[in-house]
């Protein structure tokens, strides 16, 4: 009976562990399927489509993360592919340093009038 | 005078809003990215459509020719339409055509190359889409130009026509 105990503790556990590490696996691969653009549909990710473009995108990811690519070589792979536009955040590069820049110097200048207009009130 | 002047540019700001959304809606809704450098063909193992065993991609490129891949299935009708001009094609002797069957019914793909005819040298198996997307493909049909330097220098999205058959009769000239 004992023996039976152990047994069935064993199988739980091990059968959990696998469970668990399934469900770390598809978290992951849902994270990159969510980050990358159907080309073919109307503003959609490959996760929410259905189409076959999106259908052959998730089996080529399963079958790279299988032989062990990182998300940012499935990424190179499918911008190698597509371009840059597959990728839903854009990388920083010579093509796309106004897009990460641009909100940045926008909130600089905005606290630059605001602290202007403050500090000329202060005076009066 | 100032508020004069607010509405003139409100103005110029509204047309030039206008005049990008409006030329926006003649765009194509599918992004094709621009080839700017060749791009190296895929390394693969495929199945042919005639005997069913595995072939590597050296093995099918091997020659010294100019290669077009061209995607297609019997379920596309736009596959159908140019068909014919695919056939026109594989007369000429400067280029081999490789045939991607995609996602497709095996005994309707060969009812379709059994109606219209086989332009291809050779055919090979895509059921899952996997190497249509290695080679960068969007869906059925397009068409892949490589050179003789296994470089894939133009891509063909959506069926051929008649200037692109003669485009590509000119650079295998």
């Amino acid at each position: 009976m004992k023996i039976l105990k152990i047994f069935l503790i064993i199988f739980l556990s091990v059968g959990f562990s696998q469970l668990k590490s399934d469900e770390k696996s598809d978290v992951f691969k849902n994270k990159i399927l969510k980050n990358i653009r159907c080309l073919i549909c109307q503003g959609q990710s490959v996760y929410d489509s259905e189409s076959d473009f999106a259908s052959s995108i998730k089996m080529i990811i399963d079958k790279k993360i299988n032989d062990g690519l990182k998300e940012e070589q499935i990424y190179e792979f499918l911008r190698e592919k597509y371009g840059d536009w597959i990728i839903y955040e854009p990388e920083f590069n010579k093509n796309t340093y106004i897009l990460w820049l641009l909100p940045l110097l926008l909130f600089l200048l905005g606290g630059a009038i605001m602290y202007k207009k403050i500090s000329i009130k202060n005076n009066e | 005078m100032k508020n004069k002047l607010t509405l003139i540019i409100l103005f110029i700001f509204l047309s030039f809003c206008f005049i990008i959304f409006y030329k926006g809606l003649s765009n194509s809704n599918t992004y094709i990215p621009k080839i700017n450098n060749e791009k190296n063909i895929p390394v693969f193992k495929a199945k042919d459509f005639n005997t069913n065993t595995y072939i590597d991609s050296e093995k099918i490129f091997e020659k010294n020719s100019y290669y077009i891949v061209n995607i297609w299935a019997s379920w596309c009708v736009p596959c159908r339409k140019e068909h014919s001009l695919l056939m026109e094609l594989s007369k000429n002797q400067s280029v081999i055509l490789i045939g991607l069957n995609y996602r497709d019914n095996l005994s309707n793909a060969k009812k379709f190359i059994y109606e219209l005819g086989n332009p291809y040298t050779q055919i090979l198996i895509d059921k899952e889409g996997i190497l249509a997307i290695e080679f960068g493909a969007y869906g059925v049909p397009e068409t892949i130009f490589i050179d003789k330097n296994k470089k894939i220098i133009k891509k063909f999205v959506g069926p051929i026509n008649k200037e692109i058959l003669d485009e590509i009769n000119i650079i295998v000239k």
